[in-house]
């Protein structure tokens, strides 16, 4: 008796639930044409998503006052993946299945990212990732494209600069996110281009509250001369306040994951000194009026102060880039047909974005070079810019 | 009692339901994202009804079964990815190699209590799922490795539709294996260890014995929904078997209904599909689970299929 | 060599008394009630945040951000009592557990809607320079973290043991049948519990904001730790929790500095399986009576 009742209910249960799914599902008109985003808003990355959110948001809204792309509006589709792959993936189904877009923005992590990958190659839709590792488009995916700096990039840009310190012999510590291990990675596989020694290598897990431990291990090896992390967030935060209470005073050079205000109010007087490739947005104020960036980099800086009253970091920049490429190939392209729009982002050239140049093509879908990072060092709680 | 008797009673008539369910659900099916939640719940429900077994019949907490649920995911990935195995023999060697772990670790684990038991449970978990993040090299860490479609002797299931009757039978199978387990004189014995196990002991059970087998049980339905799952997604990271991953498992259950099978079922329906219902609250979706989950466990401690199955049995009388 | 060794050490001691700090609160609430309060770490979480914000937006001097901050986390941590322990009373043990992950994932969305999601750092008490103690770099905030450790310590021991409360909430513990009977109020205790745990937990979160920064993630982890150091030490057994606190996190801190900074956390819940396998309930934890 009791388990008839069991399975009537779970009858009752289900259909109530099929008739959920069906009622959600209702058709929309196919009018605008649809980007679809899925970002790490909550969750481990926020920080991240959080500021490519707003800028999607705010730039789309304005895009549209203007009259929108092709004489069309844009609608934006937008989900909080909660820094969590498969989530990304599940929503990411959602927006090519249900929401039917057009393109793809997003993907705060590469870990959400490499996920939809085999996603959106198998439906063919363009997809502009704003994650960091050089994986995504390293080998060369089809529909895969992305705006952010790789951390190989990163690392040429500050052993470059250990290199014209006449530096040779670095101490490496990394975090254990998918970044900081990437980071770390490429950090081992150039030392040798750059004749340089990794003669110490500790690693801490994520959202430690001590490194004292690891930073002790390295402050005992003999011969270090610079430091480097890689790492991002919280994390880069407490190795900095850790590096500075053990009194360790060699050139401390961290990621451009660490290219936020927050860094450095975050670590209070730790992150004096610090040096670290960046995104010429950082120091707008401080480039040359002959540096091709300035223009677009003191109006996006403007823009998002006013609306959001919170300072820049480059993160909402890699959404904006992502964003403007996308417009501009469909603006090329004239349609919203996804080889088209697919073939005219592979043929962005010299457009003069926030996080740098860009010159894409065939072999390279992400279209910077080292010359799109500044080296600044952080002093009086502010970026500086180094010549 | 003839085959075709046994069918009409209450007890397979559930698994009737369910199955009549699964037949007509695609026609109800819009588009692929659909199918594609569809197929989560069920292999979620897979994970949940081993899960049910141990916590609702057994009386046993663990807060660590996302860790097998990872090591299946795993054991396929790496097994077709790095070393060519062919799929089907990867998730057997997955779902076996678990067995065993589990059936190791079994005997000190099922010897705790309460929250001793949690805790113990938990530990198996995380570390786990350490070890999954830290072995780059063969894991390919926390951003995780892409996993190659699955394949039967050449035959690839493609489409979703597919994937859909895969589960959906897979689905049935656990559901008929669970109701065994539970009608079965071990299954009489579960219970009367949930219910005093100084009792069954007394009685002559081998009260250990059964908390071992159903807990090798459950690991092993959670390992083998684990490789099905990763050549469904085609991707994993460790994240599967984190700890947040356990949590929302052993909320299915709760939340579906203790010692439910079918409570198993709605858990994980519901679970799955409320996040992508709860989008619509953007900012304020966190606060909007968390609220729902203590709501529903503060009025309906039983769970859900339990407490509504109580309702219509007192408007029956 | 000898001041590495004491380097690590100190490290250890430092995240191990805030541990200890969150564990004791679990034991405190187990005690009162059988309940897990999964929520703890959400408590340290809040504390770390409301400080900041009462500091840094408010712009409240420390001495009152602070007292008003772990008032603010008492506060929730009574509601939290009230609206979602109280009216499940008589749920089975893993559905108190859900409600109290519930619980924790309601703080935290509702901790990301009011202050943002973002990390943010609370000035340490006392400054930033580094003390050297013959090679020894101390950061100041430590020995704050430190000496409100055995502070709390001293009090908890003077008040389980010299004041009416305290001695009725460890009758509660012991037999809370009998206890009822010899005329204790149970709910009473119960509130009061939750109260004591919501502050020791915010207490924890100010003392560590300023040395890990505090955001709505924060409490997670530190969550878990401190459930590890309660039944490492025993559940129910506040004094356990405290050395179950200080074992998890030394042990972190020489396995880091010696061995792998990789396998660090895994070498804590290593330790507590072990531990359980060899002793069921914990260090010090009397053979329980496990609630049916």
């Amino acid at each position: 008796m009791i388990r008839d009742i069991f399975s009537r209910a779970a009858v009752c249960l289900l259909s109530a639930l099929a008739v959920l799914i069906l009622a959600a599902g209702g058709a929309r008109a196919a009018e605008p044409i649809k980007i679809g985003s899925f970002l790490a808003v909550t969750g481990g990355a926020s920080f991240l998503g959080d500021p490519e959110k707003k800028t999607l948001e705010m730039y789309v809204a304005r895009v549209n006052a203007n009259g929108g792309v092709i004489g069309r509006q844009i609608e934006l589709v937008l989900y909080d993946s909660g820094t969590d792959a498969k989530k990304a993936a599940s929503f990411v189904k959602r927006l090519i299945n249900d929401d039917k877009v057009d393109i793809i923005l997003g993907g705060t992590t590469t870990g959400e990212t490499m996920a939809v990958v085999p996603l959106v190659e198998k439906a063919g839709i363009p997809f502009i990732s704003f994650a960091g590792a050089g994986v995504i488009v390293q080998p060369v995916k089809k529909w895969v494209f992305k705006t952010p700096h790789t951390d190989g990039l990163a690392v040429q840009k500050i052993y470059e600069d250990i290199q014209a310190q006449g530096l040779s012999k670095v101490a490496l510590f990394a975090g254990s996110g998918g970044f900081d291990k990437s980071c770390r990675a490429n950090a081992h596989t150039l030392a040798g281009k750059y004749k340089i020694e990794i003669v110490a290598d500790e690693t801490h897990g994520k959202g430690d509250t001590d490194m004292t431990p690891q930073l002790t291990k390295i402050k005992n090896t003999g011969g270090v001369e610079a430091f480097l992390y890689c790492g991002f967030g919280a994390d880069s935060v407490v190795a900095a306040k850790n590096y500075r209470q053990l009194g360790l005073t060699l050139p401390h050079y961290q990621s451009h994951g660490s290219a936020s205000k927050r860094f450095v109010t975050g670590s209070g007087g730790a992150a004096e000194g610090i040096r670290l490739p960046a995104a010429a947005l950082l120091v707008a104020g401080q480039l040359p009026d002959s540096h091709p960036q300035k223009t677009l980099a003191l109006q996006f800086e403007a823009d998002y102060r006013a609306k959001f009253n919170e300072p820049i970091s480059t993160f909402g920049g890699h959404a904006y880039d992502g964003l403007m490429i996308a417009i501009g190939a469909i603006e090329r392209a004239g349609s919203t047909d996804p080889e088209a729009v697919r073939a005219e982002i592979e043929k962005t050239a010299n457009y003069i974005g926030v996080d740098g140049i860009y010159t894409m093509s065939p072999e390279d879908h992400l279209g910077l070079d080292t010359n799109s990072f500044v080296m600044v060092e952080i002093r009086n709680g502010d970026w500086q810019l180094l010549k | 009692m003839n085959r075709f008797m046994r069918l009409a009673t209450p007890r397979y008539g559930g698994m009737l339901g369910l199955a009549a369910i699964i037949a007509v659900l695609p026609a109800f099916l819009p588009n692929s994202f659909y199918f594609d939640v569809v197929i989560l719940v069920g292999l979620n429900a897979i994970v949940c009804i081993g899960l049910n077994l141990l916590v609702g019949y057994a009386g046993q907490i663990s807060l660590g079964h996302a860790g097998f649920f990872g090591l299946g995911a795993y054991a396929s990935a790496i097994l077709t990815g790095n070393y060519g195995w062919p799929p089907v023999l990867a998730l057997l060697a997955g779902a076996a190699g678990t067995g065993l772990l589990a059936f190791a670790v079994a005997r000190p684990i099922m010897k705790l209590r309460g929250h001793y038991l949690a805790m113990g449970t938990l530990g198996l978990g995380i570390i786990i799922s350490i070890v999954l993040t830290q072995e780059v090299d063969l894991t390919g860490g926390p951003d995780g490795m892409p996993v190659s479609g699955f394949s039967v002797l050449g035959w690839e299931p493609s489409g979703v539709l597919v994937w859909y009757w895969i589960v959906g039978g897979l689905l049935l199978l656990t559901v008929w294996l669970a109701l065994n387990i539970v009608e079965s004189p071990v299954g009489r014995a579960l219970r009367a260890v949930h219910g005093s196990e100084a009792a069954a002991q007394t009685m002559g059970v081998d009260v250990v014995h059964y908390k071992v087998l159903v807990f090798v049980v459950s690991a092993v339905l959670a390992s083998i929904a684990g490789s099905v799952f990763v050549h469904y997604i085609g991707f994993v990271t460790p994240s599967e078997a984190g700890f947040v991953h356990s949590i929302e498992l052993i909320t299915m259950v709760v939340l579906g209904g203790l010692a439910s099978i079918y409570g198993a079922v709605v858990g994980a329906a519901i679970l799955t599909t409320l996040p992508q219902l709860l989008t619509a609250l953007h900012d304020y979706e966190m606060l909007g689970f968390g609220a729902i989950m203590m709501g529903v466990m503060i009025f309906m401690p039983k769970g859900l299929v339990p407490t509504v199955a109580r309702l219509i049995r007192d408007r029956v009388r | 060599m000898f001041t590495e060794f004491l380097q690590f050490l100190l490290s250890g001691v430092t995240v191990g008394a805030t541990y200890a700090l969150v564990g004791v609160g679990f034991s405190i609430i187990y005690n009162a009630s059988q309940v897990i309060n999964f929520a703890q770490g959400e408590f340290v979480m809040l504390g770390g945040m409301m400080a900041w914000f009462l500091f840094e937006r408010a712009g409240l001097p420390m001495p009152a951000a602070v007292p008003l901050a772990i008032a603010g986390t008492v506060l929730v941590g009574l509601a939290l009592e009230k609206f979602a322990i109280e009216p499940a009373r008589n749920a089975s043990i893993v559905t108190l557990i859900i409600i109290t992950i519930g619980a924790s994932i309601f703080l935290r969305g509702g901790a990301q809607l009011v202050w943002g999601r973002d990390f943010h750092a609370l000035p340490a008490l006392s400054g930033d320079a580094p003390i050297d103690l013959s090679g020894v770099a101390v950061n100041p905030q430590s020995l704050w973290v430190m000496g409100c450790t055995v502070v709390v310590v001293i009090l908890l021991h003077w008040f389980f043991s010299r004041t009416m409360t305290g001695r009725a909430m460890r009758a509660v513990a012991f037999n809370m049948l009998a206890a009822q009977l010899a005329g204790v109020n149970n709910r009473l205790i119960l509130m009061f519990s939750f109260g004591l745990s919501a502050a020791l937990g915010a207490l924890a979160g100010v003392l560590i904001a300023p040395i890990t920064l505090t955001y709505p993630d924060v409490g997670i982890m530190l969550g878990l730790k401190g459930f590890c150091a309660a039944i490492l030490g025993g559940l129910g057994y506040p004094y356990g929790a405290i050395v179950g606190g200080l074992i998890v996190g030394i042990s972190e801190a020489m396995t880091a500095g010696y061995v792998s900074s990789a396998y660090k956390d895994a070498v804590a819940f290593v330790i507590i399986l072990m531990t359980l396998f060899f002793m069921p309930n914990g260090l010090f934890g009397r053979r329980g009576i496990e609630r049916v």
